[in-house]
């Protein structure tokens, strides 16, 4: 298996706190990649560095042959790198057809392209995909509301659309089910299962065990600042290093 | 809310120049019928068409957008001076100026959002208006403002043979002067051609992208879009619409004064555009208009006319009535207008064009669909 995303060396300090402590990791192509810690181990700090919000203080991190330092956010999703937020963040005044039709220009178009004298309703191509997308996630009944309107379950499998419509190489997933009842949970790991048949290389940060086991290859755990355990599942599920450190020595 | 399809938005076009080229007959009831006025209602109406692609579309609220008129203006009255009183050249090169100086001011402004771009358009403007005053004398002649002699060069008219004698030559487009209704038909078609470009924008990918900027700028650039040069030609398209405004101002009354360039002068497209509805296409031609036409009217008022008003009533009742009302218009107006705008953001936040949007849906019984905000329906 190649690997696509290697992560060597990487370092951040935030004042005094040592944020990520040589962080080594390695996500192979195809696969679910979880990472898993207890709250403030330095998760969602490393995937800021994947997506150039942060910029570590050393060591690299190369995403299918090319460095991502350095990079602003629109050029490493130019590159083939999307972003599920732990929070959703969408373009909350418009439709749901427009929001998931701008990643599909993004993607067409690129980073910038000026076409003040086109008629966005006149390309066709863009449309059907981007009611394509929505029919997968199964929003298409809603797909002239305003994004704002709907729920939290809701806006979240618009993000995930949204982010589907580019074909990704590799998808991040902020705790993509953070706040949502089991029920919402269940569509959205099942959702994510078949998502992953498309074969996306997916990294997900979460809390939830239940979603962790249900979906990943591999998992990753962090704690202060650095990964303390990595494996399959099974193996995970019993190294008592991450039960300590992550359970508190309580039993999954 | 009608759907923007390319069919409404002929329609939406076609009765805009309908309404705006039959205006003076239309106008003419409200005592608005006059072409000095009717020029101003296009002049400003164009003004606040062009902010509304910056504030209204992208959400970035520039306080500074007169620094462009002021550029517009000067650059049209030289061009008058220097090659011809040809009108075209003028616009022409108004343009060309108040959009590459929106360029080095977008350049500088858009590396921040928010209050601290607002701020920073408001220092530039500023800092405009006081060059305008000192050291760029020579080009702006400072105080008095410029204006036109009679022994200009105008190299063009020279050429055609064009002498004006002794007399202060006027402004002309190809022998029609700019002054009365023709000044007011030329701004009229200059405007409409503005509004169309503007519904063209609103329509398309890029349009979608500055709406897509002032909803989601974060995840925006989380979608592959590189957001600063998005804004940017937004911010120079706004500001080559203000320089059209100010060519205009120029054409239809050749000087050029620094206090077009004041922070109140962009304020007041502020308030146009916010009063009329930001975001949607008519709106801030509406808010334009009001303004201009309060402007106008109120101004005008004054105790004998307020007198006679008011003479129905009781003396003694007169005189409070004549009082209290006193305060409102003449040189007080600026009060009415103050008045009316909270009363529209406080009641409706979406400007004029929310409140045509409510009355529109009491007239149809199927208006419970169409619940969406003004600021997503452009051609509300």
């Amino acid at each position: 298996m190649t690997s696509i995303l290697q992560v060597k060396n990487v370092n951040k300090s935030f004042g005094g706190l040592k944020a990520l402590n040589n962080v080594e990791l390695s996500v192979e192509q195809g696969t679910v990649h979880a990472i898993i810690g207890p709250n403030g181990a330095g998760k969602s700090t490393l995937l800021n560095c994947f997506v150039g919000r942060l910029t570590p203080d050393t060591g690299t991190v190369d995403f299918d042959g090319t460095s991502l330092l350095g990079k602003q956010p629109h050029e490493i999703n130019q590159v083939g790198v999307s972003r599920v937020f732990q929070t959703p963040e969408i373009f909350g005044d418009l439709s749901l057809v427009e929001n998931v039709m701008i990643p599909t220009l993004a993607r067409r178009d690129g980073a910038f392209k000026l076409n003040p004298w086109q008629r966005v309703d006149s390309i066709a191509e863009v449309r059907e995909k981007a009611e394509h997308l929505l029919a997968d996630v199964d929003l298409q009944d809603k797909k002239d509301m305003i994004a704002n309107s709907l729920s939290r379950g809701d806006k979240r499998r618009l993000e995930l659309a949204m982010c589907l419509v580019q074909d990704p190489k590799l998808l991040l997933l902020d705790e993509p089910t953070a706040g949502m009842s089991r029920a919402d949970t269940n569509k959205t790991i099942d959702l994510l299962k078949r998502i992953g048949e498309r074969g996306i290389t997916k990294i997900v940060i979460e809390h939830d065990m239940h979603v962790v086991f249900s979906l990943a290859n591999k998992i990753s755990v962090m704690a202060q600042g650095t990964v303390i355990a990595e494996g399959k599942p099974e193996q995970i599920k019993g190294d008592p290093r991450v039960q300590e450190a992550y359970l508190g020595g309580a039993h999954l | 809310m009608i759907a923007p399809t390319a069919r409404n938005d002929l329609i939406l076009i076609g009765a805009f120049a309908a309404a705006v080229l039959t205006a003076p007959l239309w106008l003419a009831p409200i005592g608005a019928g006059y072409p000095d006025l009717l020029q101003k209602f296009a002049i400003y109406g164009l003004f606040a068409i062009g902010f509304n692609i910056l504030f209204g579309f992208t959400g970035y609220l520039s306080f500074g957008h007169a620094a462009f008129l002021g550029v517009g203006s000067y650059a049209a009255v030289w061009s008058f001076k220097l090659l011809t009183m040809n009108v075209l050249p003028a616009v022409f090169f108004a343009v060309l100026v108040s959009g590459l100086f929106a360029l080095a001011i977008g350049f500088i402004s858009l590396r921040r959002t928010g209050i601290y771009f607002s701020i920073l358009t408001l220092a530039f403007a500023q800092m405009s208006y006081n060059l305008a005053y000192s050291v760029l004398t020579p080009i702006t002649n400072g105080e008095t403002g410029l204006q036109l002699t009679t022994s200009d060069p105008r190299i063009l008219d020279k050429m055609a043979g064009i002498d004006y004698g002794a007399a202060l030559p006027t402004t002309d487009l190809f022998g029609t002067e700019m002054t009365g209704y023709p000044g007011f038909y030329f701004c009229a078609v200059l405007m409409i051609i503005g509004f169309v470009i503007a519904v063209r924008i609103a329509r398309s990918p890029f349009g979608t992208m500055l709406r897509a900027i002032k909803s989601n700028q974060n995840r925006l650039n989380y979608t592959g879009i590189n957001t600063r040069p998005y804004a940017l030609a937004a911010f120079v398209i706004s500001g080559m619409y203000a320089g059209l405004a100010g060519a205009l101002l120029a054409c239809t009354d050749p000087l050029a004064g620094a206090e077009r360039m004041q922070w109140t002068a962009s304020g007041e497209v502020v308030l146009m555009t916010i009063l009329g509805g930001a975001g949607t296409l008519l709106g801030p031609v509406f808010g334009a208009g009001v303004i201009k036409y309060f402007e106008n009217i109120f101004s005008a008022f004054n105790h004998d006319i307020l007198m006679s008003i008011f003479d129905f009533l009781p003396g003694w009742l007169q005189g409070i009535v004549v009082t209290v009302s006193g305060l409102f218009v003449g040189e007080g107006w600026h009060l009415t207008l103050g008045a009316l705008f909270m009363i529209i953001v406080i009641f409706l936040p979406g400007g004029l064009m929310e409140g045509v949007g409510r009355i529109a849906k009491l007239f149809r019984k199927d208006g419970g669909a169409a619940n969406s905000s003004v600021s997503t329906a452009p051609g509300e």
